[in-house]
């Protein structure tokens, strides 16, 4: 740890994952008909803005929420392969996907904190509805990324990474991967799944929170959204490795740039999963979820350990 | 030394949140006090390098908070916990209980013989539970879902689960 170079990429980590959320903002803005700029004006605007306090609120509570998310999202980046010297990750850890999933689940405290703290109640529904989500949601998530990690031995994303020369694992195991990036979009409350800050509520967990706490939930929003999009390239399309998806590389090129093309399609296919779906009944997606998703993921998951064992 | 005045701290944390969920008089922040006792507790675990199992219990105790919440919702009088409330009932039964649990478990602690080869009957136990005993274990898990599973469908009388949805 003493060596600085080891420490750059941790120290530019978080800045890097707000610009590429900030980006993404922007793609999203243009896709539901708004201006690109939209993020940065909305962002300054937020910063100028004075937060909001309610009658008999916990403003202490919901901070530490809405910090949370954030912060959360930057910890689940740090463990995710993104072609840098060395195994690519900015964090090398032997359990890298379960620290993933641990981080990613902190942001059902985070919206639900966020939604509690006002003691409002079009904020508390919107916060109470994070936990069906959850509830529906995590199961086919964690089958989804448990899936690469039985076919590669490892729970290691780099191992993950490595293993798919020859076959990236979105052929290998396409239920897998769709159920990812449904849960994904689940996990960031996104699109379809946006129903904890829904226009029937009036903004939901975000109805009473001004100023820097709104920005710290739309902001975390999308820097969630970017992290577990960018762990979809490792688990599910080759990692750092160039096209094509079997044989031989013909295209050189560093890791680090075909993670980057690989992270704006993974994210270009989220962006158009809202544009395909309306917002989902959280009673909807939870019988769904339980009836249809975690059925497909199991199934997934024997066909592939199967596969691996015989 | 460095680990041992780490670990203190940590404990240290944990049983100040752990104290805390009795003194918060908000559902909230009892069960944000919870989780941070329990996280505390996992980093400890990460501190003496048993990653796996530390980042673990930070999975799990999470999803456990949230799927507490959504307990208390569906059991608690004020339903969705805005009222004050207290985490304390029956004081003195409890203190009897609490004390009691606790010296018998340091009494364990410290009277037990410990075995000193660390590594090799933790390992001789994983090896005992995953390896003969597997077929056991997997039984296990699989009544243990059945339980799940069947408990919520005998409790949905109605809901669009029996068709009485909207």
């Amino acid at each position: 740890m003493a060596d600085p170079a080891t420490l750059l990429p941790l120290l530019l980590l978080a800045p890097a994952l707000v610009v590429v959320a900030g980006l993404a903002a922007a793609a999203g803005a243009v896709t539901t008909g708004g201006r690109p700029g939209t993020p940065a004006v909305e962002t300054l605007r937020l910063l100028t803005k004075q937060r909001r306090r309610t009658p008999a609120d916990d403003p202490l509570l919901a901070r530490i929420g809405l910090t949370v998310l954030p912060v959360a999202a930057v910890l689940a980046l740090a463990v995710v392969p993104l072609g840098l010297p060395g195994t690519g990750a900015p964090v090398d850890l032997d359990v890298g996907l379960v620290w993933f999933n641990a981080m990613e689940v902190l942001a059902w405290f985070a919206v639900w904190t966020a939604g509690w703290g006002p003691n409002a109640a079009t904020a508390l529904v919107g916060g109470y509805r994070v936990l069906p989500l959850g509830l529906a949601y995590e199961l086919p998530h964690m089958l989804a990324i448990t899936t690469p990690a039985i076919a590669a031995g490892s729970l290691d994303p780099a191992t993950v990474a490595d293993a798919q020369h020859g076959l990236w694992y979105a052929v290998w195991m396409p239920v897998a991967f769709l159920l990812y990036l449904v849960s994904t979009a689940a996990m960031a409350f996104w699109g379809p799944f946006a129903a904890p800050l829904g226009r029937d509520l009036a903004g939901g967990a975000a109805a009473e929170h001004a100023g820097l706490d709104r920005l710290l939930l739309r902001a975390g929003r999308w820097m969630l959204l970017v992290a577990a999009a960018a762990m979809a390239v490792p688990l599910f399309l080759g990692g750092g490795a160039p096209p094509p998806i079997t044989g031989p590389d013909p295209f050189g090129g560093p890791p680090w740039l075909w993670v980057g093309i690989k992270l704006l399609v993974v994210l270009a296919l989220l962006l158009g999963l809202r544009r395909l779906m309306p917002v989902l009944r959280m009673e909807r997606f939870a019988t769904l979820a339980w009836t249809v998703l975690i059925p497909l993921a199991v199934a997934q998951a024997l066909v592939v350990t199967v596969v691996v064992l015989l | 030394m460095t680990l041992l005045v780490l670990v203190a701290a940590l404990g240290l944390v944990a049983v100040v949140a752990g104290i805390g969920v009795f003194v918060a008089d908000s559902m909230a922040r009892a069960t944000f006090l919870l989780l941070a006792s329990f996280v505390a507790v996992a980093v400890v675990l990460l501190a003496f390098g048993l990653t796996y199992l530390g980042v673990v219990v930070v999975l799990m105790m999470t999803i456990e908070m949230m799927i507490m919440v959504v307990f208390m919702v569906m059991l608690m009088m004020n339903p969705a916990g805005l009222e004050p409330m207290t985490m304390v009932h029956n004081r003195r039964g409890s203190r009897v209980i609490a004390l009691g649990v606790f010296a018998v478990l340091a009494a364990g602690a410290l009277l037990v013989p410990w075995p000193t080869s660390a590594p090799a009957p933790t390992t001789a136990r994983g090896t005992d539970l995953m390896g003969p005993q597997m077929l056991t274990m997997a039984v296990l898990g699989l009544t243990l879902l059945a339980a799940i599973v069947g408990t919520v469908a005998l409790s949905v009388s109605r809901g669009p689960a029996r068709g009485g949805g909207r």
